[in-house]
């Protein structure tokens, strides 16, 4: 099968799974990533990872359905989401929203003709005392007059709204472990032996353990070592 | 010095006056950075950790009763003594999936201060012998993600993070994981279930204790994200400073957020167990009031979840005890007020809708009993209500949560408080949930509910009991 994935996002996939003590646990940061380059999640986009995390493109599409998130389909190049959970709904959440229907011609749920903007009626996005709240591709805006969302709008429109990354893209920063510096990961089949670091339980009670040695040998007795706190 | 005011780069927060354990960093615009973390004593608690005995940190955590920030309010220290002994490898998740209506408080420690976090996860690891942590990050929340990845790739250049962590014997990777939208992930089993890949339904307590059974069938510690930015300080400071502030019961500090109709919404860093709801709606270091011109109608104490209170609960302290016998709870530290212009069967439809949309569909009660509801609620709000409604919304309500239902007391009606918590016929408290907004607007504003119904009912109730499948 050929990849669905980009080159740079295929490495980005594997660098993923290998955080994981088993690849299937990377299922959900795929999906993500796989929205991230396509803008929704597609069919191909699927199979692939089920192929990277052994499972199947059912078990990919029956996980990634249980979530909100996901689209299985074109969606706006920007979510607005506007909460109208009790905290916004008490200040003004709903007009808001119905306003963001009018501005934009289409219902919670819609994607406006030309592709731009899906409109969203969401729950709660923990910004309660800053109601009431939305999110753009899930950037906050905070206690949003009806002439401040048009504004967003309009920015959106004439691409002045920079810190907004299109419809897909979560955190622009990556974890990412630099080679050699890794703890490593734990599967759950391995190994039951006790992380070495434990071993310092039978040091003297109150005995200052911060001279201690390097290595993970966990052989030596802690606080016998001759290096220096580091 | 404390500002008395909202710092404009943590929105929301309100820099006050009182003991700062977690937001100390706040009022710097820089607080997420490694800098300004290294030059305020960033991972200074981290290096007080690992000159001592791992045993010895976890009794430090057990002796200052650091209470659970996340829902339930359990101490941390006694559950890091639930894992069996021997079944390594033990894991770490860290539960930053805040999304319980009216919560806002883990996103600001996320986006503001992920050093702190991070720190109090590797204490955690060492203390207890945890080969892995996964930081588990609400899927909407991208600046908390993207924060915590600098946060994270800064820590392991540092040697905080990683093998051999600061040239000690002592190892381990954070790794840092995200959802990608479903409340109920906020359960500690189905978040486990969402980190390995599935759809987030929560398991079966017992035997799924993570504790016991967590992550790949391996003891797991899930903590909160407030829970874990307590331990740095803690370290740096001890148990006995800790418990200088709040009460016995309740030591330390706790973030609230009060949101809705108050002058001054926001989130506040407070005293736990002492402070009382007054305090915070009322105090000019706080809320300062309902807003001009109205009064309280009532107010949900802890989140979406929690049993509605009323003006005569105004008195108790946020404090887990005294809030469970007045028939609610503390929960996430979250708080709504509404003054007397709303609608008590509107924002009762609210919550109720949004436990019909969320509920995972796992437990028969829930899955249909949310969605029941919400319809009844909907009808009766839309003036299409019949006279039985109330008893079919009480019946439903009693098909999740048999039994009393916690609920405050009603001086005016001269009815007791029931306490928390309620019975369950679902697997998680998801269901029982959805019926706190209706038993108490229903006990309280039955009125409010006779006012909107004008159908008659076709069949009497007392003839047809639901379970019979007779009413339509």
């Amino acid at each position: 099968m050929t990849d669905h994935f980009s080159a740079a996002n295929l490495a980005t996939a594997h660098e993923i799974i290998s955080r994981y003590p088993k690849p299937k646990s990377a299922l959900i940061p795929l999906l993500h990533l796989a929205q991230e380059q396509d803008g929704w999640v597609t069919d191909d986009a699927m199979r692939q990872i089920a192929e990277l995390t052994g499972t199947t493109p059912a078990e990919v599409k029956g996980t990634g359905s249980f979530y909100e998130m996901f689209k299985f389909h074109p969606v706006g190049k920007y979510m607005v989401n506007v909460c109208t959970n009790l905290s916004c709904q008490l200040l003004g959440g709903e007009e808001l929203l119905a306003h963001a229907e009018e501005k934009l011609g289409v219902k919670a749920g819609g994607t406006t003709a030309d592709g731009m903007f899906t409109v969203e009626d969401v729950e709660c996005i923990a910004a309660c005392t800053e109601a009431p709240a939305l999110q753009v591709n899930y950037r906050f805006r905070h206690r949003i007059t009806i002439d401040e969302f048009d504004e967003l709008i309009d920015d959106i429109r004439t691409g002045n709204a920079d810190d907004i990354p299109e419809h897909g893209t979560l955190a622009r920063v990556r974890q990412s472990i630099p080679s050699g510096s890794g703890a490593g990961i734990h599967p759950p089949e391995h190994a039951s032996e006790a992380p070495v670091w434990l071993v310092r339980n039978d040091a003297p009670e109150g005995a200052d353990l911060s001279v201690t040695s390097a290595g993970g040998s966990g052989a030596e007795v802690p606080g016998e070592s001759s290096e220096g706190p580091v | 010095m404390p500002t008395h005011d909202y710092i404009p780069h943590a929105a929301g927060y309100v820099d006050n006056d009182g003991p700062k354990i977690v937001t100390s960093r706040f009022p710097y615009e820089d607080s997420y950075t490694m800098e300004r973390s290294e030059a305020t004593g960033g991972y200074e608690g981290l290096r007080t950790a690992l000159s001592r005995r791992p045993a010895d940190v976890h009794t430090e955590v057990r002796d200052a009763t650091v209470l659970g920030r996340g829902g339930a309010g359990f101490p941390a220290g006694v559950k890091w003594g639930f894992m069996p002994p021997g079944k390594f490898p033990y894991y770490l998740v860290v539960n930053g999936d805040e999304s319980e209506p009216g919560t806002y408080k883990d996103r600001l420690l996320m986006e503001r201060d992920p050093h702190q976090l991070i720190e109090g996860c590797l204490i955690t690891c060492y203390a207890l012998g945890l080969a892995q942590c996964f930081l588990y990050v609400r899927g909407e929340m991208a600046l908390a993600q993207e924060r915590i990845g600098q946060a994270l790739n800064d820590a392991y250049a540092r040697g905080y993070v990683g093998k051999n962590i600061l040239g000690t014997d002592f190892s381990v990777d954070i790794t840092l994981t995200w959802g990608a939208g479903a409340y109920i992930v906020g359960e500690e089993t189905a978040l486990i279930e969402s980190l390995e890949g599935n759809r987030g339904m929560p398991r079966l307590k017992p035997p799924y204790f993570p504790a016991a059974i967590g992550l790949y069938g391996q003891p797991t510690i899930v903590n909160n994200v407030e829970t874990l930015a307590n331990l740095p300080w803690l370290m740096q400071n001890g148990a006995d400073q800790y418990t200088t502030y709040g009460s016995e019961t309740a030591p330390g500090t706790r973030m609230v957020a009060v949101s809705g109709h108050v002058k001054r919404p926001g989130v506040y860093e407070i005293e736990q167990g002492v402070t009382t709801f007054r305090d915070l709606f009322y105090g000019d270091n706080f809320c300062q009031g309902i807003r001009e011109g109205h009064e309280l109608k009532m107010f949900v104490p802890g989140g979406g979840s929690a049993p509605w209170f009323f003006p005569e609960q105004l008195d108790l302290p946020l404090e887990a005890r005294a809030v469970g016998a007045a028939g609610s709870m503390l929960g996430s530290g979250a708080l709504i007020v509404m003054d007397e212009t709303t609608d008590a069967v509107k924002a009762a439809l609210r919550l109720v809708r949004f436990y019909a949309r969320e509920s995972c569909g796992k437990c028969t009660p829930c899955r249909e009993g949310t969605t029941w509801e919400e319809r009844v609620l909907q009808r009766i709000l839309d003036g299409e209500g019949r006279p039985s409604d109330i008893d079919m919304l009480l019946d439903i309500a009693d098909n999740i949560s048999p039994g009393p239902y916690p609920v405050a007391a009603d001086p005016s009606q001269d009815l007791e408080a029931v306490p928390f918590p309620p019975k369950q016929t679902t697997i998680c408290p998801l269901g029982p949930s959805s019926v706190a907004p209706i038993t108490s607007t229903i006990r309280r504003f039955r009125h409010e509910y006779d006012a909107k119904i004008t159908k008659r009912d076709t069949i009497p109730v007392s003839a047809a009991p639901m379970n019979a499948g007779a009413v339509s």
